[in-house]
């Protein structure tokens, strides 16, 4: 029962996040504390956007009859409601479940076809990958935005449904993102082709598809939740800006804080402030959490740039065990000096 | 006071994710000037730590405690601009790896004066003259123009004595020479201990040499200081301690070296148990020629040229050369890793010369190969035994790494391993033990030609022995057929039956490792053999006027 409990503390300690929280001290400590909680409560918003928000995203109406266009924060309506006279702050709540469903679609989408594309390419080589590479830089060459703009109209084609305005906004974001997991993905694949555990794979007569998927595949990823996480933050500017841009979704689809505020432009001007703030203060948090997360993540997986307790001020932890890179040494019978006997 | 080092109690503490790790404990020693101290021992014993303590370069996880006295200064104590004041004066650094401590973008010349620069007042003039003056003086030939050369217009040699001419132009009291000799070629080593030498002698530079080599300490050293987990177990006067080793590591350690000459016997021991029928060779190379291509419109480069020998079943062919001669190329071509552009090479009955990896495929069931560097040649993801278990699965011998178990189990234990080992992750094994493990991997199939690329060059001495101990036990067990690379000649005479000399792509020399080692026909052997440092002072005093009589007479 007790070593149960103490092997499952273990694995709890082993998850990536949990395992870096437990590593950092100091700044990056409170960066990806700070981070964790607002992507936290963004996720859990998200989930319980049904039960927290008052009002529904569409709705301008109840039993008392019609809100009422750009009233101000009130009892009734906490964070004051649109020109178009939906409340602002139901309009907040649903919009995080818009933002995480694309966060969650784009990457998906593009992280299965970037990785697996840039694994041939960097694996295989020759003219396939000079193709692959060259339609990347093609990609990378258009400003996302343009590029997003024309998949979003290409996709949707005027049409705007819940799942199409999400599926479009998503699969426009996917064709921004594919080449830099191709590029990463790539670049690792490359640099691992040359180790010598692949060519002992190839000696021993592995087939390609073998050498690919299992000695090259896992070692390549290990870059993969630090990009994750910062295209999901640019996901979501993305999302805004298409919104923005009247690409979007409409309002009666889904509530998306893009469309908010681009609707709420000529409210500034009039002094009408509650239109425009809140629905950009959540695009602030979310991209600020996720992003806090990301390079918190990035700084403590290189030892370089990792903070440390300073030696000799913690207690005497003067074990006899190594430093290994990416994982602790805790759990292990002590290496005898096994080479030095005998 | 009369040292210009004194070291006293200094420990040193890291920081690590599993806590402090304490890299040198208690370590207390004096360089007189003039006086040439090596410290020796394996790696993790802390002596590059110990050097770099000296200089004030630890990084910033690290804590130093202690006292290093260097003239009047105590380094440890010292910051900023007072530390930067001693380095390049008091005490200056000779780096492992000349490559990367020039820099690419500046000529030697520049880099030279940029010590000058930072110490005093010199005009641009002043300073060429002076960077000139240094650079004949470690016997750059025409140092008035190869002063503005940049890096890689020189050799490796000629870069590392642009690295100690650049450590001794502001003339410092101590010149500390981490691994000086390590990244160089054997004949180039030698060049360089007699450089390091005369630089003591006419300059009068007391000379801190960290090393791990015993043959370069007897050829340098008046003292040694052997280092074991962060502690001095032994300090003695150079030949004192070859002589009568007190500490029981350091016995040890000295009768780990391996000794050039011992080979013979044994070599004709295994020749007496082998049928003297005439078999199919397993191996036949008829003047190979591969060569790698070139750039667009450029000419390839030829790294093996017309090499031709032959390896019967059960017999261990080894390769001795340089870097870049061509010998781990050969391996490779024989593994199936380097396409062959001429010639003719048989493996196993296959000629290599434009075989297609279909036809290749089944015939590599019966070549291990054993790779050089243990750190990488493990998948990271796997555990040992499911890498062990790779060559039974690729092969169809078993279905998963679960039903290859008893396979894998038996094959550890033949390498001596423990069956706990199994169920580990690569990096935490040590590289002795990783090593094992690789030879485990390349016997999976029972091989009849194993290739062993350099096994044991990124091994620890100790380590080194016990490895190739095992692997002749192995080979006489197995009875595979073995081409054994190395740059160590005395590594090399330890297994092989046969010695191949491989010099810029050419098999200048081939024999018995008597016929070799005992009286070597070709200039280049001769030179090699000689240059080769032993670990026995008054020997190679000796050795040492052999070498230099060969190079007058040439």
């Amino acid at each position: 029962m007790n070593t149960q409990k103490k092997g499952l503390r273990d694995r709890l300690r082993g998850l990536p996040v949990v395992h870096q929280l437990r590593q950092s001290v100091g700044l990056q400590r409170a960066m990806l504390v700070v981070g964790l909680v607002i992507t936290g409560v963004f996720i859990l918003t998200a989930i319980f956007a049904p039960l927290l928000a008052p009002y529904g995203y569409a709705q301008i109406r109840d039993d008392n009859g019609t809100f009422g266009a750009q009233q101000e924060p009130n009892a009734k309506h906490l964070l004051g409601t649109t020109v178009g006279g939906f409340d602002v702050l139901s309009r907040v709540i649903w919009g995080t479940q818009t933002a995480l469903l694309v966060m969650i679609v784009a990457v998906v989408l593009s992280i299965f076809l970037g990785v697996l594309l840039g694994l041939v390419s960097g694996y295989v080589g020759g003219w396939l990958d000079r193709v692959l590479v060259v339609i990347a830089d093609a990609v990378y060459a258009f400003p996302s935005l343009l590029l997003a703009i024309i998949a979003a109209i290409a996709i949707s084609g005027g049409q705007s449904s819940f799942w199409g305005g999400i599926l479009a906004a998503a699969l426009s974001i996917t064709v921004v993102f594919i080449p830099q997991y191709l590029r990463v993905i790539r670049a690792e694949t490359v640099r691992i082709k040359a180790e010598a555990y692949v060519e002992s794979a190839k000696v021993v007569g592995a087939s390609s598809a073998r050498i690919m998927f299992r000695h090259v595949f896992r070692n390549a990823t290990r870059s993969l939740p630090l990009i994750l996480t910062l295209n999901t933050s640019e996901a979501v500017l993305t999302l805004a800006g298409l919104g923005f841009l009247g690409f979007g979704i409409e309002p009666t689809s889904a509530a998306e804080w893009g469309y908010d505020l681009s609707k709420a432009t000529s409210d500034v001007t009039s002094g009408i402030w509650w239109t425009a703030v809140f629905p950009g203060a959540a695009i602030v948090l979310v991209v600020l959490g996720i992003t806090l997360v990301g390079e918190s993540l990035n700084d403590l997986a290189d030892p370089r740039l990792r903070t440390r307790r300073k030696a000799g001020s913690g207690p005497a932890l003067t074990a006899e065990t190594t430093s290994v890179a990416g994982g602790s040494l805790d759990d292990l019978v002590p290496l005898s000096g096994l080479e030095g006997k005998s | 006071m009369t040292s210009v080092l004194n070291i006293e109690n200094l420990k040193v503490t890291f920081a690590t994710d599993a806590g402090d790790v304490p890299a040198v404990k208690d370590v207390s020693l004096t360089v007189a000037p003039g006086e040439v101290v090596a410290i020796v021992g394996e790696s993790g014993s802390g002596k590059s730590v110990t050097a770099k303590t000296i200089l004030g370069l630890l990084p910033e996880t690290a804590v130093a405690r202690g006292a290093v006295i260097l003239g009047a200064n105590n380094v440890i104590e010292l910051s900023g601009a007072r530390l930067r004041a001693v380095r390049g004066t008091d005490v200056a650094m000779v780096f492992q790896e000349p490559s990367t401590a020039l820099n690419p973008v500046y000529t030697v010349g520049w880099q030279i004066a940029e010590g000058l620069r930072a110490h005093g007042k010199y005009t641009k003039k002043q300073a060429r003259a002076k960077a000139i003056e240094i650079l004949g003086k470690v016997g750059i030939p025409d140092p008035k123009s190869r002063v503005d050369y940049y890096p890689h217009q020189f050799s490796g040699g000629q870069k590392q004595r642009v690295v100690i001419a650049m450590a001794l132009v502001l003339e410092p009291g101590l010149i500390v020479a981490d691994e000086p000799t390590t990244a160089l070629d054997v004949t180039v080593q030698a060049e360089i201990l007699d450089l390091l030498r005369r630089v003591r002698d006419e300059f009068g530079t007391a000379i801190l040499l960290i090393t791990h080599n015993m043959g370069v300490v007897a050829d340098l050293a008046d003292r040694v200081v052997v280092m074991y987990q962060g502690d001095v177990v032994e300090q003695a006067a150079v030949a004192d301690l070859f002589a009568r080793p007190k500490d029981p590591y350091t016995q040890k350690l000295l009768a780990s070296v391996p000794r050039l000459g011992t080979g013979a016997a044994r070599a004709a021991d295994r020749a007496s148990v082998r049928s003297s029928a005439a078999v199919e060779p397993v191996v036949v190379a008829k003047n190979l020629e591969i060569e790698y291509p070139g750039l667009l419109g450029q000419r390839g480069f030829r790294a093996v040229n017309g090499v031709s020998f032959s390896i019967s079943p059960g017999e261990v062919l080894g390769l001795v050369g340089e870097s870049g001669s061509g010998k781990t190329t050969i391996g490779r071509a024989i593994g199936g890793l380097t396409r062959i552009t001429g010639g003719s090479l048989e493996v196993l009955g296959h000629e290599m010369l434009g075989i297609r990896e279909k036809t290749f495929k089944p015939v590599r069931g019966q070549i291990g190969f054993v790779f050089q560097d243990p750190a990488s040649s493990f998948n990271p993801l796997l555990t040992i035994a499911q890498a062990v278990a790779e060559p039974l699965i690729v092969h169809k011998r078993a279905g998963d790494a679960a039903s290859a178990r008893t396979r894998v189990d038996e094959l550890l234990e033949a390498v001596q391993l423990p069956k706990a080992f199994a169920d580990r992750y690569p990096h935490e094994l040590s590289g002795g033990q990783r090593q094992r493990a690789s030879l485990a991997r390349a016997l999976a199939l029972e091989p009849s030609l194993l290739i062993a690329d350099e096994p044991t060059s990124a091994l620890d001495v100790s380590v080194q022995a016990k490895v190739l101990e095992l692997f002749s036990e192995i080979q006489r067990e197995f009875g595979f057929a073995a081409l054994f690379i190395s740059h160590d000649l005395a590594v090399v005479d330890m297994l092989a039956d046969r010695i191949g000399v491989l010099y810029h792509g050419e098999l200048v020399e081939e024999g018995t490792g008597a016929e070799v080692l005992g009286a070597p026909k070709h200039p280049y052997t001769q030179r090699l053999l000689a240059s080769l440092p032993v670990p026995d002072p008054s020997e190679q005093a000796d050795r040492r006027e052999a070498l230099r009589l060969l190079k007058e007479s040439d």
